[in-house]
């Protein structure tokens, strides 16, 4: 990494407009000088008292917009090409470097505190995350939509740490839902914040603490009162839950038979609101909690996408693709982990290499994980095409879900006992990928 | 710009295989499953057909060209103009999703098409320009496999010894699973110019079928793809002209045998195909079949909150479907003259898996109608576990692949 030109020096080589902002940052001199931070948020993550949820920012708007802006689809491409473009690879390759020289060296620690170390979170920020989904004329950084720069992003983050990365990609999820599906009011007040210096931590709150649980039947309801809704139920695994200061909230909309689910925009300090932490097998680092909402009132403008059913699936497909993206991250992680491992670790006088019951173990992983990855990207690449996507979700889902699992518990059985302790990343990165298959909602691309 | 679709440009190659698979393969399918060792007289029309509307030379998109010159000939012949930039697609993805269509028609018609035999890939590879005049173009079966030597293809034991008097070459030896052995005009031969020097001196040598010494043993009797023959010879003083051993007659202590070997470069993404074409057929049916016995699929939601077979339908397709983009890179890579052999393993290990797993559990999903010789699901899943073993098994595509990420040699990984 010493050798290249530093980042700065390749974004205005390529004279990209997307790494401008990167650019112009001091983060990436920072970088390369700083040791990493070893303040973490202790104590309100680990315990298990309900409190009220943070009080959080105003949000209003400084300047209205006339009419939403909308990144625009790209037209269908012409050719079969598995080649990113000059700017999905800075970009991604900028966040890989974070990723491996910041995230990766945090990640033990911040999975013990549940909590990702501020610093970092504040230098992802500035790597721009937040920002590839919003529009140029809202201050956005990328020109068209394009969920495949944002999974390659993910994938490189998650690659450092699952849970740090999902902790940095929550208000991502958020400033790109309400870029796709807010209205001109609703972009107005909240979008300035997500490309400005301190952008809110945020989070997509789909999950619901019951087994089976499908996003398609929610227990959290929205009722109509007048002209607000009234908000009432529980979402789990919700990251940053503690310290989000807004939230997109799925919920039932309407009365029994003619209900549908819908998104509503939430922010921490409407009252009735508590925050229970929920730390988990895994993604600790995310410090995911459960949003208790108790007869929240909301105005008619909570409501995002105007209730449409086709904006609630999209989300929930979007979401299970950023699953799938860091997913893949980590299940890298697990494969460049355990080569050089298995190569050098020796056993009745050879490397374990030299057996196939161990080789097959990483060819597998091998084969699996480029699966996982060409799913993936086939099912982001046809969002960016505005092609239907909602198989291709499924199924992408479906293989980094089983497939990566396996990647995770592969990865701890390659290296025996020593996989086991915390010496090794390995038994981390097992309980992070469990959480990848599952989780609803938290993040989106 | 990273894109996953099927280029438009193949639509009418996909379409017109489509047809073929339906009008020709399919109406014949069963048929030649129970009438086994019976010569497919439709598939002669077929042929003719096909290489009528494409002449040979004519290069990309020859529907149905199978493992012949349409995919590795065209990608040799092209490394010449090779200093052009950027993105194509080209004759091996052309090649690869013709196949996959023919191949959900059937597998075993699709291996004993006239002409398109798995000797000319050999052929193409390493081939003179004067050898490729005189033996392109015409069906050429492929003969390595020996009683003592399967996936070991180094411990080949048919000898080729020159006589410097006739100045032909003299093959002794026995050749068995020899695909349409005793009906192409050609077979190509891998025999060794001196054993004790192991894969450095084996050479491919083209044979005629009607070589006196040529002398078909018998034709196996099968599990699956059985219309198409496999032959088994022995081969008693076959004598072939001096210009018949493709390539160099020189024993290079290296890289003489990885020039055979690369032929499974090209190769092997294709046989992924063939099991990605005959799951999907399977895929297809077992969907019609579930929405008659009133299960949808449906993606939305989680598999958990689906019923069983349901979820077991979206576990089969998403295994296909990763088998099939992984095909679809290697194809991808050969076009774009990226190497390759790690992703073609790749794709013909999971390939071979998981369209095997996925036939099986079509058959026990469909029942007695998924297992009666009524339907074909059960000829499919029969068929489809060749695909999981010639061109290389399972198992050896995994050692290339653990290998290649490992950085091992073959003596440290055996």
């Amino acid at each position: 990494m010493a050798t290249q030109p530093n980042l700065a020096e390749r974004g205005m080589a390529y004279g990209l407009r997307a790494l401008n902002w990167l650019a112009a940052s001091d983060l990436l001199d920072r970088l390369g000088l700083r040791e990493p931070t070893e303040r973490f948020l202790q104590g309100a993550s680990r315990s298990t008292a309900r409190t009220a949820a943070r009080a959080g920012r105003t949000f209003a708007a400084a300047q209205r917009l006339s009419r939403p802006a909308r990144q625009p689809t790209g037209p269908r491409a012409e050719l079969f090409d598995l080649e990113p473009t000059d700017e999905q690879r800075m970009l991604r390759d900028s966040v890989g470097e974070f990723a491996l020289a910041r995230l990766r060296p945090a990640a033990q620690e911040a999975d013990a505190a549940c909590a990702a170390p501020p610093e970092l979170l504040g230098q992802a920020n500035e790597l721009g995350l937040s920002m590839v989904g919003v529009p140029e004329e809202l201050g956005g950084a990328v020109e068209q939509r394009s969920a495949v720069t944002s999974v390659l992003m993910s994938e490189a983050l998650a690659q450092g740490d699952m849970g740090i990365a999902v902790a940095c990609l929550a208000p991502a999820g958020v400033s790109t839902a309400l870029s796709l599906w807010g209205d001109a009011d609703q972009q107005s007040t909240y979008l300035p914040e997500f490309v400005g210096e301190s952008v809110p931590a945020a989070a997509l709150a789909l999950h619901e603490p019951r087994a089976l649980f499908d996003p398609f039947a929610l227990g959290t309801r929205a009722r109509r009162e007048g002209s607000d809704y009234v908000l009432d139920g529980v979402k789990s695994l919700v990251p940053r839950a503690g310290d989000g200061e807004l939230f997109i909230v799925a919920a039932e909309l309407g009365d029994d038979a003619a209900s549908r689910p819908a998104l509503f925009i939430v922010e921490s300090r409407s009252a009735g609101i508590s925050v229970e932490p929920e730390p988990a097998m895994g993604v600790r680092a995310a410090a995911t909690g459960r949003l208790i909402f108790e007869g929240v009132r909301l105005p008619e403008r909570a409501l995002l996408g105007g209730g449409d059913p086709s904006v609630y699936s999209d989300c929930v497909h979007l979401a299970r693709l950023g699953w799938c993206a860091v997913a893949l991250g980590t299940g890298q992680a697990v494969l460049d982990y355990v080569i050089p491992y298995v190569n050098e670790r020796r056993a009745f006088g050879e490397p374990i290499s030299h057996r196939q019951a161990v080789a097959f173990m990483v060819a597998n992983i091998a084969i699996e994980l480029d699966g996982m990855r060409l799913a993936t990207y086939r099912a982001a690449s046809r969002v960016d095409q505005n092609l239907p996507f909602a198989r291709e979700v499924a199924l992408a889902r479906r293989l980094c879900a089983e497939r990566g699992m396996a990647i995770g518990s592969d990865g701890v059985q390659l290296l025996g006992g020593h996989g086991y302790v915390k010496e090794h990343p390995v038994e981390r990165w097992y309980r992070d990928l469990r959480g990848a298959g599952l989780i609803e909602g938290g993040l989106l691309v | 710009m990273i894109n996953l679709e099927i280029p438009r440009k193949f639509e009418q190659l996909v379409d017109q295989a489509h047809m073929v698979a339906v009008e020709v393969f399919r109406k014949n399918s069963r048929k030649y499953d129970l009438a086994e060792h019976e010569y497919p007289k439709e598939l002669d029309m077929l042929a003719a057909v096909i290489e009528g509307a494409n002449p040979a030379g004519a290069g990309a998109a020859r529907v149905g060209s199978g493992e012949n010159g349409g995919a590795a000939g065209a990608e040799r012949g092209n490394r010449n103009a090779g200093a052009e930039r950027g993105n194509r697609n080209g004759s091996n993805m052309a090649t690869l999703l013709g196949l996959i269509e023919l191949c959900w028609g059937d597998v075993g018609l699709l291996l004993t098409m006239p002409r398109q035999g798995l000797g000319q890939a050999a052929i193409a590879a390493v081939a003179t320009p004067e050898q490729l005049k005189r033996f392109g173009g015409r069906w050429a079966a492929m003969a390595i496999t020996e009683p003592e030597a399967g996936s070991d293809s180094a411990a080949i034991r048919t000898t080729a010894r020159f006589d410097e008097e006739t100045g032909e070459w003299v093959l002794n030896g026995e050749k068995i699973f020899v695909t349409s052995g005793d009906r192409a005009e050609l077979i190509v031969v891998w025999a060794t110019l001196d054993p004790s020097q192991g894969r450095a001196a084996i050479k491919s040598f083209v044979v005629e079928r009607d070589n006196p010494g040529l002398k078909l043993d018998r034709l196996e009797h099968k599990l699956g793809i059985r219309a198409s023959d496999t032959a088994n010879f022995v081969l008693d003083n076959v004598r072939v002209p001096a210009d018949n051993l493709l390539g160099s007659p020189e024993i290079a202590p290296r890289g003489g045998f990885s020039g055979v070997m690369q032929t499974f470069d090209n190769t092997r993404p294709l046989v992924a195909g063939m099991a990605i074409g005959v799951a999907r057929a399977c895929l297809d049916r077992v969907r019609e079949l579930l929405s008659e016995a009133g299960v949808a699929i449906d993606y939305d939601r989680p598999l958990h909150a689906q019923p069983a077979p349901a979820a077991e339908f979206i576990s089969m397709e998403s295994d296909w479907e990763a088998a099939r983009l992984l095909t679809l890179r290697a194809a991808w890579m050969a076009d774009n003259r990226k190497p390759n052999s790690l992703q073609a393993s790749m794709a013909k290990a999971k390939a071979g898996r998981v369209c095997t797993d996925i036939a099986l559990r079509a058959v026990a999903l469909a029942g007695s109608i998924g297992y009666g010789e009524g339907e074909l699901l059960e000829k499919w899943a029969r068929d489809v576990k060749i695909l999981d073993i010639f061109e290389g098994t399972q198992q050896i595509q995994l050692l290339i692949i653990s290998r290649l990420l490992l950085g091992k040699t073959s003596a440290e990984l055996k």
